[in-house]
């Protein structure tokens, strides 16, 4: 075997604060109590949807460093992402607190990439204080990648919702308990799938990919873990990440949550086949999974958010949806 | 009232959509795609006078379909090549359909103005 | 992976539920119906007022550009739709639902960059075509009539 793509963080990589905001749809869906904050204006007080997005992110990252106690002069780096164009939401939103910035795309799997890369920061010494973040927009991404709002486009069932949602962490070198272990860095992985329509079915092989290289790196097994949460596979995707493991003789299927499938009650609720976008796993982990590894009711979690990395321009290309998924791991 | 004729749109006007239906579900061609196939349909069947059948029978059922939207500009073709010979060629479809292009451009300004997008509820 | 491209896309297809066709084609005949006999009752209308039958039809489509707008312009349209499909999306009022919906969307980018150079993001495609469409055929019609 060659390089190992999973990194153990052995130096103490601690959560301090963390905070997850949506907005309306999310926050009557069944983890509508978890949240931190819940916005009943689709626009948060601005005057565009991107604006709208930039003052997520901003509203989170801020929840987080307050819930750590801390100030945005004592921060030493900033990982943040969104889905888009240009990474917008980020730069625009976080530019107030004048910390340095790395802005990251890694399309729905933003979020764990930004909190991993904050991690290794840590393990490595080179930052005492980072905060990771990740948001998405329902109404900004409809624009950029689909249709105007107002249209009346039909979606199929297979469809996923972009959650209108954001969530940020605060790690550093000192705490207690809450420590971010490892993480498995992802592949980019082809399987030929071009319907944008869907994205779980395009991200399924590259989370089966990494979950698998995870446990054959670490010598772990499902049972080591309490969840095995992936990030917005949604049920189609899951049912297809459940049967590639499967085959290659791993039963993740009593283990594993899906933050796509989690977030919205898709009967209910009419959102096809669950939620997707970066604010989906990272709003999800932060005010789901954390407090609950907080209170010690789970103990140790591998979180793996899954991203379809795409433009509208491959997409009229007739170039597939490449798939990258990248994995945490949490526990107390 | 003429109720024969209602029906007569009712249903053929609802035929065209279906078929649009069957196309989106069973070949998963985009709506983009199906609404340029039915323009250049409309032309083409219009051009081999199959389509004039259609409108006298079912009127607006007919004419409401953006099919109809391509019988109106062969219909201008024609009639402007009749009147006025040669020029007609590319004078008569947008002079026969003006009032329709003409129309949701002015609107599709005015209503810019006017409204704003809202966030959309999946459940309605 | 250890699967094939082919073996996964038959995994795909069978872990995708499928669109519900029977429900979607009856939404459709239904709506788009009805959307059909609005015109009808539209053209009768002004039927009854004008003799000129160019005039009625070109006043029915109009009339029915500005429904589809108003409804646009109302955020209703897209509910419709949700239901509607292709019903929606075939007559005309669909087509005005594709020009206005750009335009409002695109409006906090500006006037004449936002709404204007976008209102025909979905739209422009039917004009292209329709018109080049319509241009060819003149053409024939020219030689061969």
């Amino acid at each position: 075997m060659g390089v190992k793509s999973t990194i153990k963080f052995n130096n103490g990589v601690y959560i301090n604060g963390f905070f997850s905001s949506v907005g309306k749809i999310e926050g009557e869906g069944p983890l509508g109590k978890y949240f931190d904050a819940v916005s009943e204006d689709a626009l948060f007080g601005a005057k565009s949807w991107e604006q709208a997005e930039n003052n997520l992110i901003k509203t989170t990252v801020s929840g987080a460093m307050t819930k750590a106690a801390v100030t945005p002069d004592e921060v030493d780096l900033l990982f943040a992402g969104d889905l888009l164009n240009q990474c917008t939401g980020s730069s625009f939103g976080l530019k107030y607190f004048d910390i340095p910035f790395f802005g990251l795309y890694g399309a729905c799997s933003t979020f764990v990439e930004s909190t991993a890369l904050a991690a290794a920061m840590i393990n490595a010494g080179y930052a005492k204080r980072v905060v990771a973040a990740a948001s998405s927009h329902f109404c900004s991404s409809e624009k950029q990648y689909r249709f105007p709002l107002e249209y009346g486009g039909v979606r199929t069932p297979t469809s996923q919702w972009t959650v209108t949602g954001s969530g940020a962490v605060m790690l550093s070198d000192k705490g207690t308990g809450l420590k971010v272990t490892s993480m498995t860095v992802g592949k980019m992985v082809d399987m030929g799938v071009c319907d944008a329509n869907n994205m779980g079915a395009a991200m399924a092989p590259a989370a089966a990919d990494t979950i698998y290289r995870h446990f054959e790196e670490t010598g772990k097994t499902p049972a080591d873990y309490d969840c095995i949460v992936t990030g917005d596979l949604a049920a189609v995707g899951s049912e297809l990440l459940i049967d590639l493991l499967s085959r290659k003789g791993l039963d993740i299927s009593q283990k594993h949550m899906d933050t796509g499938s989690m977030i919205f009650d898709s009967q209910a609720q009419g959102t096809n086949a669950g939620g997707s976008g970066c604010g989906c796993v990272a709003s999800v982990f932060c005010s789901y999974f954390v407090p609950k590894l907080a209170k010690k009711e789970i103990k140790k979690i591998l979180v793996v958010a899954t991203g379809a990395l795409m433009s509208t321009t491959t997409a009229q290309l007739g170039e597939p949806i490449i798939g990258i998924a990248h994995g945490i791991t949490v526990e107390i | 009232m003429d109720w024969i004729k209602l029906l007569n749109a009712f249903w053929v006007g609802g035929l065209f959509c279906v078929i649009a239906q069957l196309l989106i579900d069973y070949t998963k061609m985009t709506p983009a795609r199906i609404m340029v196939s039915y323009v250049m349909a409309g032309v083409i069947l219009t051009a081999m006078g199959i389509y004039e059948p259609i409108v006298n029978f079912a009127g607006n059922g007919a004419t409401t379909p953006i099919i109809g939207f391509g019988y109106t500009l062969a219909k201008g073709v024609a009639k402007a090549i009749d009147e006025k010979g040669f020029i007609g060629i590319l004078t008569g479809g947008v002079m026969g359909a003006a009032g329709g292009i003409s129309a949701a451009v002015f609107f599709g300004l005015l209503f810019s103005l006017l409204c704003k997008p809202k966030a959309k509820n999946p459940k309605r | 992976m250890d699967i094939t491209k082919k073996q996964y896309d038959k995994m795909v297809k069978k872990a995708s539920p499928p669109s519900k066709v029977i429900r979607d084609v009856i939404f459709a005949f239904l709506i788009g119906g009805a959307i059909c006999t609005v015109g009808q009752i539209v053209n009768m209308c002004y039927g009854f007022y004008i003799q000129n039958q160019d005039d009625v039809s070109a006043l029915t489509s109009m009339t029915m550009i500005f429904l589809g707008a108003l409804l646009t312009g109302l955020n209703v349209y897209d509910d419709i739709a949700k239901y509607g499909g292709a019903g929606t999306l075939v007559p005309i009022t669909g087509f005005a639902n594709s020009i206005v919906s750009p335009a409002m969307e695109f409006r906090t980018e500006g006037y004449v960059l936002g709404v204007g150079a976008n209102m025909f993001k979905i739209a422009g495609p039917v004009l292209v075509f329709g018109i080049s469409t319509s241009v060819i055929y003149g053409v024939i019609y020219f030689f061969m009539r």
